[in-house]
């Protein structure tokens, strides 16, 4: 029976994801995880794309997963599961197994939006039955904070330093939930660990569903973001509020945003708090700032104006 | 903590047992201590499921004790904390102090 989506129930749940794992101190992927697992309530095997969660939960002679997880090169993390998704229907068809078995493979934002794009359109395509799950910090963090595809416009990173000749990067995001609803996929997410309940319903939700689906989690990195090492919730809250990740699914094409913020923020409040946009507050970066809010509304009307279409 | 030696890891450096990571404990990593003050905990479990390091141990629905052979000191739990009456049931202070 599936547990209620109460804390209170859901505590008395076991961690599929321990406690000694080395991510840095305050990260957001862990939460993410934990929350992702503690909603499922099916056996589960996943797969992991190279990135920080690979790395650092399972090093030499330690491993903080509980569930079957095959560690993957950065690129084929949809490829290895939609294998083992295939082996599953096939040994099922056999009556070699009667187990109902979810799969799910998680990626940060280098190895889905960049290095795993052509394997996870693939895997989608093909319409394996698994969730892959992203869990977006917004740069290659574990090497050194690289600029990747879903770092945002302005950011200062190691590859797109803030100084003289560029103000941080000078690309807007790419937007990757709406390239994967582009596939006609059954259910398209997009998430985030400060609406806990928000992100378990949307798991549970892909879950009962057949076929691929995909969910895009906002991942908070104080390392790369440059902000405090107790700001993972409370920035992903401000991200949602001021509708730079706004949470919304697309379930068979028909779009529907989970939560609207009472009172829409301005896109300075997620900004401020963080290092890598602090060039932006000087006087000749300001049109950035204007161009990033603009960029937020237009994104946001677009969503709403999706909404009221079906 | 005390790292094995190459004689005491097994053969291939294979990992025999699922969520063995709880033998490693990162609790050395911790600049700030967070303390509960039992009083202020109105039992709403935020800190339980905002924690990264799974280091708040909660035993029949009710918040027990922090786990600090664990906990890396991030603050997460001490920020989203509601409190009593504006009085929060978990401070932050220094390590060592």
């Amino acid at each position: 029976m599936a547990t209620g989506l109460k804390l209170k129930e859901l505590s008395k749940k076991e961690d599929l994801f321990t406690h000694g794992h080395r991510m840095c101190s305050g990260c957001g992927a862990p939460i993410v995880v934990k929350m992702i697992l503690l909603a499922t309530d099916y056996p589960v095997v996943a797969s992991n794309a190279t990135g920080c969660l690979e790395v650092s939960s399972c090093i030499a002679e330690y491993t903080a997963w509980k569930i079957p997880w095959i560690h993957t090169a950065f690129e084929n993390a949809a490829a290895t599961i939609s294998g083992v998704e295939t082996m599953y229907r096939s040994l099922k068809k056999r009556g070699k197994m009667d187990k109902d078995i979810k799969f799910i493979s998680f990626g940060g934002d280098g190895g889905t939006y960049d290095i795993g794009l052509q394997s996870l359109s693939g895997a989608m395509e093909r319409g394996h039955d698994m969730i892959y799950v992203c869990y977006d910090n917004g740069a290659y963090m574990n090497t050194g904070i690289q600029r990747s595809s879903a770092t945002p416009l302005g950011a200062d990173t190691t590859t797109c330093p803030a100084g003289i000749a560029i103000p941080g990067k000078i690309r807007p995001r790419k937007n990757l939930t709406k390239i994967m609803a582009a596939h006609n996929i059954p259910y398209v997410a997009q998430a985030s660990p400060s609406n806990w309940m928000d992100l378990m319903k949307k798991v549970r939700k892909a879950h009962e569903i057949t076929g691929p689906k995909f969910i895009n989690i906002l991942s908070p990195c104080n390392r790369g973001w440059r902000s405090k090492t107790n700001d993972a919730i409370s920035l992903s809250k401000i991200g949602v509020n001021t509708c730079y990740w706004p949470l919304y699914e697309i379930e068979n094409g028909v779009t529907k945003i989970t939560f609207k913020p009472k009172e829409k923020k301005p896109v300075v409040d997620f900004l401020k708090p963080q290092g890598r946009f602090k060039h932006l507050f000087a006087p000749e970066n300001e049109w950035l700032l204007t161009k990033m809010q603009e960029e937020v509304d237009t994104e946001w009307e677009k969503l709403l104006k999706e909404e009221q279409c079906v | 903590m005390k790292q094995k030696g190459w004689k005491d890891l097994a053969p291939g450096s294979v990992i025999l047992e699922g969520g063995n990571a709880v033998n490693f404990k990162t609790g050395s990593w911790r600049a700030f201590r967070p303390v509960w003050i039992e009083e202020n905990c109105i039992q709403c479990l935020f800190c339980w499921i905002y924690c990264p390091d799974m280091a708040v141990k909660v035993k029949d629905s009710k918040r027990n004790e922090f786990d600090y052979d664990f906990c890396k000191g991030c603050g997460i739990c001490a920020l989203e904390c509601p409190g009593k009456k504006g009085k929060k049931a978990i401070e932050m202070i220094e390590e060592g102090k």
